[in-house]
């Protein structure tokens, strides 16, 4: 059985439908990366199977053998499914140790530690006492990765968190997720770079106006297969 | 006036904002975290002054010792009504939680008429309540130097809570995104009820003590609430000290007026209020929760 499975998941607006009938699964310890343009569905699709986007109908929602078409984020959250949310979305009046430690809350022991994460990233440890809002976009990245970790997730889903960074700190920041592979949680990474997804996925999902129109192990699909998905016409040059 | 008479009414004012501290910390908890203005606020507290004089119609005991039965009740009672009532209307329009407390406001008053009367009360808390101390020739009441001193425990306590607990950081995390909270498992409903229920243990807390130191009759709710609302904002939204600081402008400023002549007395602490909005309109620390 997978960790996750997801079957004909469709999300609404009000009357509008964003998500048209995903199919999508994950297995323990695997890596896939949604990808596709902005406005494709990508983190509607990510707050639908978490429980933040609740107007959503699916056959199936299971994760780690559990029905949570039902539940809340807060009880995803204790099951082990954790989120890198777009733009951080850090808790400003706690500074960074406190945003870390937060990440207990969904009660789930395990390897990760505030001291593992920092650990993971060093330049956390000096700024433990600082308010998130000091710091750059980079270290609040780190912070937000580190609290989703600190709730010790099977299932890791990461937002765009390349987004607004420079090439040097995406490249490390997906330098460390080979670390939080290795401790065995399994990851759901949203981007828009399709270089960067390829680099970092098992499986890749290409997402476009609501609906999966790609799918497939990461290492046989070409860049003029995913270009082609990712924008609806053929690639050239 | 003299001196004596000056520095007198100086600290009379300053102790009487230990009062009115405890009027608004429940308001200011329950903004900081929710986003609810509760405008029964002010009701709750006559609420709570009734339901003293209620236990001591039972129990002969002291009204410092109703206290222990006024607040778990009070606090039990409103993680009911958070959870029960207002979580439903908590939501993207604002005029939902103000109609629904309005209403309520409108239900407490009726309610204590139909049970209470008209009558005013009061609780005696015997000899404490003229007890005074000599400092040189100015004498300061021994009651209210107790009702600010519980006011600067409750302000610490609650400032202990928020800023060294993990409840507190769960509270504070609410306050700045009640939705990205359930990514770490927090539960925005749940903290939402312990906060409410922390807010009426203050409630409780200043019911009690105001209805050993003034009459109270059902109608006294909307004059407490404007006494929160003006402390809370004078002080700055959030912050507990910046609340308490806020009340002893507040009745300092009243007290001020109230000398030069009674009829003074209010508008002396909405003028005040006024001049804070105008020139701070964050309040005179606002070091707020949500930032």
């Amino acid at each position: 059985m997978s960790l996750l499975e997801v079957t004909a998941l469709r999300a609404f607006y009000g009357d509008f439908q964003a998500i048209f009938g995903v199919d999508l699964n994950v297995e323990e310890g695997e890596c896939i990366a949604i990808i596709g343009a902005n406005g494709a569905g990508k983190s509607t699709l990510l707050r639908s199977i978490l429980g933040l986007h609740r107007q959503r109908t699916s056959a199936q929602l299971s994760f780690a053998g559990r029905e949570i078409t039902a539940l809340a984020a807060s009880e995803v959250s204790k099951l082990g499914m954790s989120l890198v949310p777009e733009g951080r979305r850090l808790f400003s009046s706690l500074n960074v140790v406190e945003n870390l430690e937060i990440g207990r809350s969904a009660g789930r022991s395990g390897y990760w530690t505030v001291e593992r994460v920092y650990e993971l990233f060093p330049a956390l440890r000096e700024l433990a006492r600082r308010p998130v809002t000091k710091l750059s976009g980079g270290q609040q990245q780190m912070v937000a990765v580190g609290r989703a970790l600190m709730t010790n997730p099977k299932l890791l889903l990461c937002d765009e968190i390349s987004l607004g960074l420079a090439p040097i700190v995406v490249r490390s920041m997906y330098e460390s997720f080979k670390q939080v592979r290795v401790q065995g949680a399994a990851m759901i990474v949203v981007e828009q770079d399709i270089s960067q997804a390829l680099a970092v996925a098992d499986r890749i999902y290409c997402l476009r106006e609501g609906a999966v129109v790609l799918s497939g192990d990461a290492k046989s699909l070409t860049r003029n297969d995913i270009a082609e998905a990712y924008f609806g016409l053929g690639a050239h040059g | 006036m003299s001196t004596t008479d000056v520095i007198s009414l100086l600290i009379q004012g300053v102790l009487l904002g230990g009062l009115y501290a405890l009027f608004a910390t429940g308001l200011s908890l329950v903004f900081g975290v929710m986003r609810l203005v509760n405008l029964a606020h002010g009701d709750f507290i006559v609420v709570a002054a009734y339901a003293g004089l209620s236990v001591l119609l039972v129990l002969p005991i002291h009204p410092f010792l109703a206290l222990a039965i006024v607040v778990p009740v009070m606090a039990l009672f409103g993680y009911l009504l958070q959870l029960g009532l207002f979580n439903r209307v908590l939501g993207t329009d604002p005029f939902r939680p103000l109609l629904v407390t309005f209403g309520i406001s409108v239900i407490i008053q009726n309610v204590l008429l139909l049970t209470f009367s008209a009558d005013t009360r009061r609780l005696s808390a015997g000899a404490i309540e003229t007890q005074s101390v000599a400092v040189g020739p100015i004498s300061i009441g021994v009651y209210p130097i107790a009702v600010f001193a519980v006011a600067l425990l409750v302000t610490a306590a609650l400032q202990w809570l928020l800023y060294a607990t993990p409840l507190g950081r769960q509270l504070r995390a609410t306050s700045d995104d009640p939705e990205i909270v359930g990514i770490v498992g927090v539960e925005r409903l749940r903290i939402f009820a312990i906060a409410s229920a922390i807010a009426f243990g203050v409630i409780a807390i200043a019911g009690v003590l105001m209805a050993v130191r003034t009459n109270f009759d059902p109608s006294i709710g909307p004059g407490r609430l404007l006494v929160a609302f003006e402390a809370v904002i004078i002080g700055g939204l959030g912050s507990f000290w910046g609340t308490l600081i806020g009340a002893m402008v507040l009745s300092l400023a009243q007290s001020v007026g109230a000398a030069i002549d009674p009829a003074y007395q209010n508008i002396a602490g909405h003028l005040v209020f006024v001049l804070v909005l105008l020139l701070r309109p964050s309040g005179l620390f606002p070091r707020v929760i949500h930032s």
